[in-house]
């Protein structure tokens, strides 16, 4: 007991202490948490009016996010299938953090559904036992439990392996390996039920769409990896973390198969769409070519499909994707041409028109953006300790033999990283 | 009277001081009496503070009479403290075999929109920002394409040559797709077929909102603003009570009235005799005449919702 207090204590203050660069990293995150916060409290205290939001669009930026870092969360099986079930061992060196990576998109999701509802005191409702959770019927009830598992799955892995590794004793495999299994499946069911969460509405034609759960599996295999490779490539830079080529390697090689899939499933759509010209396709019309001369999401999508094209093409042709200039374009293309195309580009045009046929548009507001980029930040200021901590365990330099390190020690190791 | 809980620690405590000051106990005994004094009185309103009540309530479905007799007291005084208005909140039963239903001849709807006002004078519906339960929906003769017309008509005289008008509200459907959607079960089908939501259990998440194919269901975006003048002081816990920020609200036809065996606002208030209200249930009732006799439709029939609303041409 006392031992593990000491681990606790001593990984906090491994994550306490870095370089200056480390420091104002962390600072500047923590400046647009804090922004974030201050425009929350302006939610709370006037209600959502403060937001762009509708009855209209009765979703917004929030929930546009929420879905995309679910793919973040649901991309971590990128990492944890080939390392544990194809005992890759140059991922296995890095799938902790693929796992952690995963528990702060989660956390992060939470956020948003937490700043987006109306009573947020009141969320014990959702509570099995002491709230009245809607199961099996509700899909946002299901996203609780799923999402809830996911996070303990998420931590409990990762924990454990590095409280071992801490103590240098070999892990036991039935205290993990089984819940390993049992997250490789929850992975998908995370960005499943998200999708049958807008799917499953019959009023809302943009999202009945079957292939919308395969769309999202296959668009979060795009953007998790392109992620992992601005990460992994600045966790090399920076830390003394040892990334293999081959790692890189792997991801490209996702990419190369999930892209193209992501914009035939989008191309499947579209002429889903369009071909039928129905009615039901007025959403659609509306986010590609605009309706009745109202046409605020038009520019975005073709954009994200601009930019959606361009990456295929970079990770397609091995000249372009093999110069890593090009390669980390590839990536940030990817990323924000994902973020659109799922986010955006999705939820806003599934209220337009609504349901009567009205057409009122949404835009995100200052506030709601900050609001959204004060939880980016609080998931990134996380995650830049978690993977601090992750890493001098896994390096080594945070283990029980070694006595507790001096200042000195902590700031040879932060100007070597 | 209301009992207002912190004040009275306060009150406590200001006594306390009081007494303390008037005799020369030592500074330190009086600074830790003082401090029992606070925390106990803190510990124990703490629970009764009105602002714990409300975040530790009870689902409707779970409250016993003597519970539901204190909490409609308590919205009774809130409302009274801010309006000074008497209101009486109760919850009025469904009846034994009764479903309503409601029927709407387009032949007889000119576009008047006075059940839109009655049902927000009825319901207690703000203002500023406007929430309205019947929105009605403009469109040309021989279209039912609903993109093309339009529900911010504003015209000196109604109907419009060559327009139709098509009020919509919510249709209390049999199979409820925001029923489904609710994550924890604050909206729910009543026995009489009305959906009802407790506002005090509603999260404010809008899932039911994106489910609701008939565009009837309002999110208060704010703390809903009414002038005292406009409050309807006869309330249902279910219906038409001054709704909390940050949660969901709809049209209830009316139940606390027609359960007591009045009839809707918006039906009241139409001048066109449009409007046919009853009791499904009955075959007798003139809804079930109508839809046995005349040329009755419903909106959206394919999303499979069963509604409790027909339109009809007579």
């Amino acid at each position: 007991m006392v031992r593990f207090a000491v681990y606790v204590l001593r990984m906090i203050a491994c994550a306490a202490r870095g370089s200056r660069q480390y420091y104002l990293w962390l600072g500047t995150l923590l400046v647009f948490v804090a922004m974030g916060g201050v425009s929350y409290a302006h939610h709370l205290s006037d209600g959502l009016i403060v937001t762009n939001m509708t009855d209209h669009v009765s979703w917004g930026i929030g929930i546009a996010n929420f879905v995309y870092f679910v793919g973040v969360a649901a991309g971590a099986a990128v990492l944890v299938v080939p390392a544990y079930a194809y005992h890759r061992e140059d991922v296995k060196e890095i799938v902790l953090l693929g796992e952690l990576l995963a528990v702060v998109a989660v956390l992060m999701c939470l956020l948003f559904i937490i700043t987006d509802i109306g009573q947020p005191l009141k969320l014990w409702h959702l509570m099995p036992g002491i709230g009245k959770i809607n199961l099996p019927s509700s899909l946002l009830a299901w996203d609780v439990v799923v999402f809830n598992g996911y996070l303990f799955l998420n931590l409990h892995i990762p924990g454990y392996l590095l409280y071992r590794r801490y103590l240098g004793e070999k892990p036991r495999p039935i205290a993990y390996l089984p819940f390993v299994f049992v997250s490789m499946i929850w992975a998908v069911t995370i960005h499943t039920v998200t999708a049958f969460l807008l799917a499953g509405l019959g009023s809302r034609h943009f999202w009945n769409t079957p292939i919308l759960a395969p769309r999202f599996l296959i668009s979060a295999g795009a953007s998790a990896p392109a992620l992992l490779i601005l990460l992994f490539t600045a966790i090399r830079r920076y830390t003394k973390l040892d990334v293999k080529d081959s790692v890189f390697e792997y991801f490209k090689y996702v990419l190369r198969i999930t892209m193209p899939i992501n914009l035939f499933l989008l191309g499947c759509e579209v002429f889903h769409e369009f071909y039928t010209g129905a009615l039901h396709s007025a959403s659609a019309y509306y986010l590609y070519f605009g309706l009745h001369g109202h046409s605020m999401l038009t520019s975005f999508i073709w954009t994200a499909i601009a930019f959606n094209v361009t990456a295929t093409a970079i990770f397609l042709l091995p000249k372009l994707r093999n110069n890593q200039k090009i390669l980390f374009a590839g990536c940030g293309l990817t990323i924000v041409g994902i973020w659109i195309e799922k986010g955006m580009g999705l939820i806003f045009p599934g209220f337009i028109p609504n349901p009567l046929g009205e057409i009122v548009e949404y835009t995100p507001n200052a506030g709601e953006i900050i609001v959204s980029l004060g939880i980016v930040a609080l998931g990134a200021f996380l995650f830049t300790i978690m993977a601090k901590v992750t890493i001098a365990i896994q390096t080594g330099e945070l283990r029980l033999e070694q006595p507790v390190p001096t200042l000195q020690d902590d700031s040879t190791e932060a100007a070597g990283g | 009277m209301k009992k207002d809980e912190a004040s009275c620690a306060g009150a406590r405590v200001e006594k306390l001081v009081e007494l303390r000051l008037s005799k020369d106990g030592s500074r330190r005994s009086f600074l830790k009496s003082a401090l029992a004094a606070a925390v106990t009185g803190t510990v124990a309103s703490g629970c009764d503070h009105p602002f714990v009540k409300d975040l530790l309530q009870k689902h409707y479905k779970e409250l016993s009479d003597e519970d539901k007799k204190e909490l409609f007291q308590r919205i009774e005084q809130r409302t009274h403290a801010w309006s000074g208005v008497r209101v009486k909140v109760s919850d009025p039963q469904p009846l034994d075999g009764v479903h309503w239903g409601y029927a709407l001849n387009l032949n007889h709807c000119n576009g008047n929109r006075r059940c839109v006002e009655a049902c927000a004078r009825e319901n207690n519906l703000p203002n500023d920002p406007e929430i309205r339960y019947i929105r009605v929906v403009e469109a040309d003769n021989g279209s039912q394409h609903l993109e093309h017309g339009t529900v911010n008509y504003d015209r000196e005289q109604v109907p419009e040559p060559g327009k139709y008008y098509l009020p919509v509200q919510c249709h209390q459907c049999r199979n409820p797709p925001c029923v489904k959607a609710c994550p924890t079960k604050a909206t729910w089908q009543e026995p009489d077929g009305i959906v009802v939501v407790d506002y005090d259990w509603c999260i404010g998440c809008r899932y039911c909102q994106a489910a609701c194919p008939y565009h009837a269901r309002r999110f208060n975006w704010t703390v809903p603003s009414i002038e005292p003048d406009r409050i309807n002081p006869d309330q249902g816990y279910l219906s038409n009570r001054i709704r909390p920020v940050g949660v969901i609200e709809k049209c209830t036809f009316c139940l606390h009235r027609v359960r007591r065996g009045r009839y809707p606002a918006c039906f009241e208030a139409c001048p066109t005799g449009a409007r046919k209200f009853g009791n499904l249930a009955d075959p007798s009732s003139e809804v079930r005449q109508i839809i046995a006799s005349k040329r009755v439709w419903i909106l959206k029939e394919d999303l499979g919702t069963d509604p409790r609303f027909f339109y009809f041409y007579a």
